[in-house]
């Protein structure tokens, strides 16, 4: 089975029928995927912000960790996949023909990596300079890339409405 | 569906009028691409205000960064507030000159996210930020969860609101 014959069941089933052709489940489902973002990325934008010392700078790296990372960004990041995954639901042969939405899936791919190469490497020993003002080149680094990719994912979510492009299936 | 309402005096009307109809109104709207990069800068914005405004209500709620007294994650979340508030009038200014008059005027989703506005920023900038400022003995921690949840609320629905403009 191809994915385009698999996104075409997909979107034949009762489940993405029901939610495209509701008046409310689609406001309330995007309008959830919007709010999450504050709480996902608006939280963990301070993290990257104290990762390169751009602010918060009297606050323990652990602290936002554990205040923030740990909890409120996790719930913003599993409340983005529900109501991103319902809305891709809605629709998937259009977003899987959307060149904005193949960029976006890239992208997530990449910073899903930056987050696992900064835990296995200047995540660990966070200890060391938690207090710092000098945070290592590594947790930086990390930093901006994180912010720069999260940056143009939401650019490219909000860019998948519109069809300036033909799509490719 | 909603109720047809129009909560804008119709002395406003000119206003919209001559803003569609100034340079700025007309780059965008004549734009193919303008509209939809302002938006995306809106949209940034909005995650910057979004976590700026939680990470100090979230705190007020015995939340978040328990360790940092309210007035020091206020006094950190400032710069990203007023920076982001700035971001998210201009961007916003912008894409309401574009259709002032023939789409905004009219949209009542339009006119409920300038009451939530209009009453967030009073709300933050008034209220909020004298009661941030306080050293954490001179808090009541029922009033200064009031304050955040209010806050939250009127901050939601200016968001809510924004996102209905384009269904209304």
């Amino acid at each position: 089975m191809s994915i385009l014959s698999f996104l075409e069941w997909l979107q034949a089933t009762p489940f993405s029928t029901g939610i495209r052709e509701s008046t409310w489940w689609y406001p309330v489902i995007e309008s959830v995927h919007v709010l999450s973002l504050c709480l996902f990325l608006g939280l963990a934008v301070f993290w990257d912000a104290r990762l390169l010392y751009w602010g918060f700078k009297r606050v323990p790296v652990s602290q936002i960790q554990a205040g923030l990372m740990t909890s409120w960004v996790v719930l913003g990041f599993v409340l983005m996949v529900i109501s991103g995954t319902l809305l891709f639901v809605e629709e998937p042969v259009r977003f899987y023909g959307n060149i904005f939405f193949r960029v976006k899936v890239v992208l997530l791919i990449v910073a899903g990596l930056n987050a696992f190469i900064f835990h296995s490497r200047a995540g660990r020993r966070l200890i060391d300079w938690d207090n710092s003002p000098i945070t290592p080149t590594g947790a930086k680094l990390a930093g901006a890339v994180s912010l720069s990719l999260w940056a143009l994912i939401v650019i490219c979510g909000r860019f998948i409405a519109y069809n300036w492009f033909k799509p490719l299936v | 569906m909603l109720i047809a309402q129009n909560i804008f005096p119709k002395s406003w009307q000119p206003l919209f009028n001559y803003i569609e109809h100034t340079g700025y109104g007309t780059m965008v709207r004549d734009s193919i691409w303008q509209f939809a990069a302002i938006e995306a800068v809106h949209l940034l914005a909005l995650a910057i205000i979004g976590g700026a405004v939680l990470i100090v209500d979230l705190r007020l709620l015995g939340w978040g960064l328990k360790r940092q007294s309210v007035s020091e994650v206020a006094r950190d979340a400032a710069p990203w507030l007023h920076g982001s508030l700035i971001t998210m009038l201009v961007t916003g200014y912008l894409l309401m000159a574009s259709l002032a008059a023939s789409k905004y005027y009219v949209n009542f989703a339009f006119q409920l996210k300038m009451l939530f506005l209009l009453l967030a920023i009073l709300w933050t900038y008034t209220i909020r930020r004298s009661y941030v400022r306080r050293t954490d003995a001179q808090m009541s921690p029922g009033f200064g969860k009031l304050i955040a949840i209010v806050s939250i609320l009127l901050w939601t629905g200016v968001g809510v609101m924004g996102r209905g403009i384009g269904f209304y």
